[in-house]
Formats: structure tokens, C-alpha cells, sequence
């Protein structure tokens, strides 16, 4: 057996190497267990590593190609899947102690389109428990750390996403985006991800935490290898009423597009996003890479998101009074834990609950439950709704202006460990550039546009119409094509034996 | 000048199903005060004239033909349940063994299976 050098490979050069054979799928997810066996210990991106399994996919691909039968687009590209999706048979637990055990009978229609194209799972990633966190702190199996820094946090909440594309120890992952969980990781991290528009990836076999607002999306290492990815993710599903009958576009030929350059299209430029409080090191990439787009031959022009300073405030009220009904489920009857000998049906609830959730969880079903109570409910959930409305008219109104909307995906590059938890009004401030896409349903690229002095990545978010992913692609494929920052690779040696610090 | 009281929380724990430890209580005391003040900031926009929105892509309910699929087998269904009896998922009693005497707190204890 030999395995493959996987480090900084791209989801193409797999595919395509397996596909005529110049690569066995065998041979490339052994050389991923092997950095996922050397590195993870210090990273803890997964909280599950199925390597069985991943061996007898792969060697499935590899006998469908010597059979002479289509190994699929994806042939042989190992992947990670965030512990949010259901898989049938692997425990599936949401990082959380009251999934604990849990073996779900179905799967969920990202991961099965995902393995019909031929991409091999090598297991969990770990994540914020429920999706809840910008920092990968509130995991019931421990933080995923930083490949870039050890003692940075690799964001939230897809945080396990986003460390194990930029280690190596998967080529490709999925993720899921509420309020920013793709995006701010991938910026942390230095990664590429996509929130696409809601109802173009399905939601069947995610688990709920605010279902108006979650959006499943990739992560790869650069542009295009999201782009591949999305293509078979994404897709009208019978099993998703909120899914898009929309055919899904060629984001790779979008891709491709902008490597020609950007002209005739016009960049909104909004000033709400470049607020005071930006890190200036931030602020210098971002501004450095809309004179890079600019050179490409896009067109900048300002643009005004006016009801931006609300979108927090709205986020929160919506997002836990959705999360308070969702989580209902919990309740110790059909899965999960069961707290001791309860006494009766409300002791069975109230205690499996208190047992079984974290913190954050605890905090949200709180506030959501308080903000849906008789009385308070307009004052707090129906203003929030409304409030939605005109964030989401804000970007109507801006695109007839301009073809995509650029700022950046975090106004501060990672923070270390500690730094917010004490404060979760901190915290949730940490997703101020990414939660209003979600409220208004559009679709958000995030790709790495560069480094502070101290080695941490600095993230671009490109923001398209609905159903716009292409302009995104286009966008950042252009950006991708004149810069080198998605070639970057955290040195192993800074993952590897080192002294983990709590 | 608190926004919430720990009463409140209290009471607000017990709609939501949740035991929560007097740590606990004071902790989100202190967090939901803060919260609820920043959100807060809502009040000053002028919303009369706008209708919620509750989706952000306007869908219609799908219907699909109202025909028998296959479904999960009931083994399988109840697999990941803590409890079961038969074809049952099991929760501690709720009605009481002889009829019309109702136990005040809603059931006795849970049986050892």
C-alpha cells in the first residue's frame, strides 16, 4: 500500500488523476488518514475518523474505473462532513452530549449526492455544539485549534470545516452556514467556502437550528474546488419543500470565466461593511484586493446597506427563537441521552435537557423561548421579522447597482482562545459582516486575500444576487487567478508535536 | 434597571423544559439582560408599514401525490430510542394505574425495563 503526498491538493488534480488513472483513490485517502493519524491529535478537527469505511469506498471507486463504469465527478476525493449532517450508521451527534450515541437510519441528501459522485468520506468534523459559536469553543468534544496558530481559534461554527482544509486532512468538506458558520471559519483559516442561496443546497438530513436561516454549503481550498463541489451538492430535492427547482449552474466554467477578467462588471463597494472597530491589517488586504479586481477590469462602485447595524440584533431574536423550537425535539423519548429514573414525563424533559445541552445552547433556547412567550412575541420576534424585510430590501436595492457586492468576511482576523467566551454578546459580534446574507437569503463567496504580520489569515466575502453563485465564482475565480494566497499551506511542523496549549 | 429578573429566568426555564442549575440561572440572568438590551436598538426603526418575513425565498407549499412509499421498519425507527417497549417508544407514566385517580405531578416513577 502506498499512500499518496495529499498536502495542498486540489479537489481537480484528484478527481482527474483518479479518473484516468494516473491516481488510485486507494492510494490518495491513505495519504489522508496518514496526515489525519500524525496531525489531529493537536488540531481536533475530527470527532470521528471512519478510516474502514473511507478504505472501502475508495477501493469501490477504483474497482468502478478498472470495471470500465463512470467513477463520478468526484471520483476519489476524500472529504470531511461536518457532524451536523445525518450519515445512516455513523454516530452523528451535532458536538453535542445529547446526541451522544446517536446512529442515524437515513442520510442526508448532501452526503448521499456527495458519495454518489464518487467523493470518499473519511468522517466527522468536529463543530460549535448545534452550530451555535463563532470559535469552535462550545464543543462538547473539546476546540478545534488554529493549523495557522495553535492558540487562535479556526472560527465558528464549522470551525473543524475549515482547520481541516487548510492541514490537509481532507480535500474538500461540508459545512453549514446560519449566521456566518462557513464563511468566518474559512476567513480564519485562510479557506475557501460558499453560503449559496437558500433552497439551492437541501436542508433533509441537516439537523435543525433555525431553519429559515441554515444554508449547507462546501468548503475547499480554493474557489474552484468549492465550485466543484457545489455543483453536486447543490439541487432541487423532494425532500426539502424550501429547495430550489432552479437548474443548478456551472460554477466551474464561472470559475474559469473570470480568469479572462472582470469586465463590465460592476463591484458594490458598501461603506457599512468597512466600519470603525475594523482591524487595520484587515482593512489594508481588503482594500489591496478590490484594486486587484479592479485591475482585473471590474467597475467599483459605492453602494448603500443602510439597515447593516440591525442585522445582529435581528439575527439573534430570529435565529434562537427558531433554535427554541427546533430543539424541543431533545427531549430524552426518541434519541440521544436520557437523564436517570425520572419521575415523571415533565422530570424526564426538563432533566435530560439540563443534562444534555452546553452552555450556548442553554443560552439561545432561553432567549428564544423568552422572545416567543405570550405578550412579548411582536415586540421582539415580529419587529425582528419586519427588521428583516429591510435588511433584505437593502441588498434588492443595491444589486440593481451592481453585479455582486465585495467587503470583507471578518472585520478582525482570529482571536485566541478565552479572548470572547466570557462574553457572548462579544461573540455573537464577531458575525457582524456575515449574518445579513443569511437574513436576506443570498448567496456569499469567502476566499482568503491575505496575512497580518503575525501569519493569521485575512478573509474576502463576495456577495451575489439570489441565485447569483456563478457571479460569485466569477468573481472570486478572477481574484484566484491574479493572487497566490490560496497556495499558502500552514507548515506541518507547527501542527505536529507541539506543546498544545489550553 | 435589569431588564430581566432571576424569577423571570426561572419561569422562563420551566416553558422551556429546562433544569437549570442556580449557576445557571444567575448566568443567564446576567446574559439575557445584556442581550436584551442590545437587540433593544430595534425599537427606534419604524416598522409599521413593512409585513414580516418569515422566509427568505418566497416558496409555495409543494404537493406531491398522495401515494404509500416504503418507510423506515420500526426496528429501525426506534433503534436509537433509550427506552422502548414492543413497537412503543416508553416515557414514564402518565396516566395513573386505576382510573380517575390522577397523580398530582403528572405521573409515578419510571419502571426499570
Amino acid at each position: 500500500m502506498t499512500a499518496t503526498d495529499v498536502r495542498g491538493l486540489s479537489i481537480a488534480t484528484i478527481a482527474d488523476g483518479v479518473r484516468s488513472g494516473k491516481l488510485r483513490a486507494r492510494d490518495v485517502t491513505e495519504g489522508y488518514l496518514d496526515r489525519i493519524a500524525r496531525l489531529d491529535r493537536a488540531l481536533n478537527c475530527y470527532v470521528l475518523t471512519d478510516a474502514a469505511g473511507a478504505r472501502r469506498r475508495a477501493d469501490a471507486v477504483d474497482a468502478a474505473r478498472a470495471a470500465g463504469r463512470d467513477p463520478g465527478a468526484l471520483a476519489g476525493v476524500p472529504i470531511g462532513i461536518k457532524d451536523i449532517f445525518v450519515t445512516r450508521g455513523v454516530e452523528t451527534t451535532c458536538a453535542s452530549k445529547i446526541l451522544r450515541g446517536f446512529v442515524p437510519p437515513f442520510e442526508s441528501t448532501v452526503t448521499q449526492r456527495l458519495a454518489d459522485a464518487g467523493a470518499v468520506s473519511l468522517g466527522k468534523l468536529n463543530m460549535d455544539e448545534f452550530a451555535m459559536g463563532s470559535s469552535n469553543e462550545n464543543s462538547a468534544r473539546g476546540p478545534v485549534r488554529n493549523p495557522w496558530s495553535l492558540a487562535h481559534v479556526p472560527g465558528g461554527s464549522s470551525g473543524g470545516s475549515a482547520a481541516a482544509i487548510a492541514a490537509s486532512l481532507c480535500a474538500g468538506a461540508t459545512g453549514t452556514d446560519t449566521g456566518g458558520s462557513i464563511r468566518q471559519p474559512a476567513s480564519f483559516c485562510g479557506v475557501a467556502g460558499m453560503k449559496p442561496t437558500y433552497g439551492r443546497v437541501s436542508r433533509y438530513g441537516v439537523i435543525a437550528f433555525a431553519s429559515s436561516l441554515d444554508h449547507p454549503g462546501p468548503f475547499g481550498r480554493s474557489v474552484e474546488d468549492v465550485a466543484a463541489l457545489l455543483e453536486v451538492m447543490a439541487g432541487a430535492d423532494p425532500l426539502d419543500a424550501t429547495s430550489i427547482p432552479a437548474p443548478v449552474g456551472r460554477y466551474r466554467d464561472a470559475c474559469r470565466a473570470g480568469k479572462d477578467g472582470l469586465q463590465g462588471v460592476r463591484l458594490g463597494i458598501p461603506d457599512e461593511y468597512f466600519t470603525a472597530g475594523m482591524d487595520p491589517e484587515v482593512e489594508a488586504a481588503v482594500r489591496a484586493a478590490l484594486d486587484e479586481l479592479a485591475r482585473a477590469g471590474a467597475k467599483l462602485v459605492p453602494v448603500s446597506l443602510p439597515h447593516t447595524k440591525y442585522a445582529i440584533a435581528t439575527y439573534y431574536l430570529i435565529c434562537t427563537a427558531e433554535a427554541s423550537s427546533n430543539l424541543a425535539r431533545y427531549d430524552g423519548v426518541r434519541f440521544g441521552h436520557r437523564t436517570k429514573d425520572p419521575r415523571t414525563l415533565e422530570e424526564l424533559y426538563a432533566r435530560t435537557r439540563g443534562e444534555g445541552f452546553g452552555l450556548e445552547p442553554k443560552r439561545r433556547i432561553m432567549l428564544g423561548t423568552y422572545v416567543l412567550r405570550a405578550g412579548y412575541y411582536e415586540a421582539y420576534y415580529g419587529k425582528a421579522l419586519r427588521v428583516r424585510r429591510k435588511i433584505a430590501d437593502d441588498f434588492a436595492a443595491a444589486f440593481t447597482q451592481c453585479d455582486a457586492i465585495v467587503t470583507p468576511t471578518s472585520p478582525i482576523p482570529s482571536f485566541r482562545f478565552g479572548e470572547r467566551m466570557g462574553d457572548p454578546l462579544q461573540m455573537y459580534l464577531a458575525d457582524v459582516l456575515t449574518v445579513a446574507p443569511n437574513l436576506a437569503g443570498v448567496p456569499a463567496l469567502a476566499q482568503s486575500c491575505g496575512f497580518t504580520k503575525s501569519g493569521l489569515p485575512i478573509g474576502l466575502q463576495v456577495i451575489g444576487p439570489p441565485l447569483g453563485e456563478e457571479a460569485c465564482f466569477r468573481i472570486g475565480g478572477a481574484y484566484e487567478a491574479r493572487t497566490e494566497w490560496h497556495r499558502r499551506l500552514p507548515a506541518d511542523s507547527a501542527m505536529s508535536g507541539a506543546e498544545v496549549a489550553s | 434597571m435589569s431588564r430581566i429578573r432571576p424569577e423571570e429566568v426561572r419561569e422562563i426555564a420551566t416553558l422551556a423544559r429546562l433544569d437549570l442549575s442556580d449557576q445557571e440561572i444567575e448566568r443567564m440572568t446576567t446574559d439575557l439582560d445584556a442581550i436584551l438590551g442590545y437587540v433593544a436598538a430595534l425599537k427606534d426603526l419604524d416598522t409599521s408599514a413593512v409585513e414580516p418575513m418569515t422566509h427568505a425565498v418566497p416558496f409555495d407549499c409543494p404537493v406531491r401525490p398522495d401515494q404509500v412509499g416504503t418507510s423506515l421498519p420500526i426496528d429501525e425507527a426506534l433503534q436509537n430510542a433509550p427506552r422502548r417497549e414492543a413497537s412503543f417508544f416508553q416515557v414514564p407514566r402518565i396516566i395513573a394505574p386505576s382510573a380517575g385517580d390522577l397523580p398530582s405531578a403528572g405521573g409515578t416513577s419510571e419502571e426499570e425495563s
